[in-house]
């Protein structure tokens, strides 16, 4: 009972802070609502015992990468932006784009809804030692793969956002 | 009794709306959050499956996914970085050298 009521609010801190992100003016707004939905799909997976992912989410999504579009908004100059209207054009083909999306999405629930079991009961292990064994002898290789995709990732930001220094690249 | 199927329609809805703010927002940077808001609700359709199965395998590919959502947020935004430096716009709508 108390599970249903904070899956409850912690998914409508998600839904509404995800509404408010795709709707605000100010991109300073948006990030800020953007903060409140990854919380709440922290707490969401705090109620499915992820700890780990939990811990994860709020260091690494709330505290790194909202700074990082944080700082990248007030580098950017978006007064000019503010002004002009923030949908594009072709609003209403991507409503229906996503209308259909969710059509189909809805047609699949009712037809699998009814067959996913209630969830099995928690395991005896702590969530980080199992996640951590899984991780580095099952998953070790893709574990490597995904420290040289940061690697690459970090080049690539710098080169990217590198000052050109006279006609040569 | 919350199940499986509670996470994952929460996961649909999510996924919608970051769907809809890709799509109809003119701001690079809200286009780039709507992203994460898409990668998150992708992460809790794994979580919530690795709960329902009683295996971990769900939440190391929410952890790589976390990872990769994390090279493409520095990469997007060191992109946006260069292109406001060019173009002195974040409007998706201007950015348009490769249409004819």
């Amino acid at each position: 009972m108390l599970d249903a009521a904070f899956f409850y609010a912690f998914a409508l801190l998600a839904v509404t802070g995800a509404v408010l992100t795709v709707t605000r003016r100010n991109a300073v707004h948006s990030a800020i609502w953007l903060i409140v939905s990854l919380l709440g799909v922290a707490g969401l997976f705090l109620l499915a015992q992820a700890e780990f992912l939990f811990a994860v989410q709020i260091v690494l999504y709330v505290g790194g990468i909202m700074v990082l579009f944080l700082f990248v908004i007030m580098l950017v100059n978006l007064d000019r932006a503010m002004k002009e209207s923030q949908f594009s054009k072709q609003w209403p083909v991507a409503l229906a784009v996503a209308a259909l999306a969710g059509f189909g999405l809805t047609a699949v629930f009712r037809k699998a809804g009814a067959v996913l079991p209630p969830m099995a009961s928690p395991a005896e292990q702590g969530n980080t030692q199992w996640l951590a064994q899984v991780l580095f002898r099952q998953y070790l290789l893709p574990f490597e793969l995904a420290s040289v995709v940061l690697l690459v990732a970090m080049v690539g930001a710098v080169l990217m956002a590198r000052k050109k220094e006279g006609a040569r690249s | 009794m919350i199940t499986s199927t509670h996470y994952l329609v929460l996961g649909a809805i999510l996924a919608l709306i970051g769907t809809v703010g890709v799509l109809t927002r003119r701001n690079v940077v809200v286009i780039l959050m709507s992203i994460e808001l898409i990668l998150n609700a992708a992460n809790l359709n794994l979580v919530a499956f690795a709960r329902e199965l009683n295996q971990i395998q769900g939440q190391v590919f929410a952890v790589f996914i976390i990872a990769i959502a994390v090279a493409e947020a520095s990469v997007g935004l060191g992109i946006l970085i260069a292109l406001f430096r060019n173009k002195e716009t974040v409007d998706a709508g201007e950015i348009d050298l490769l249409k004819w």
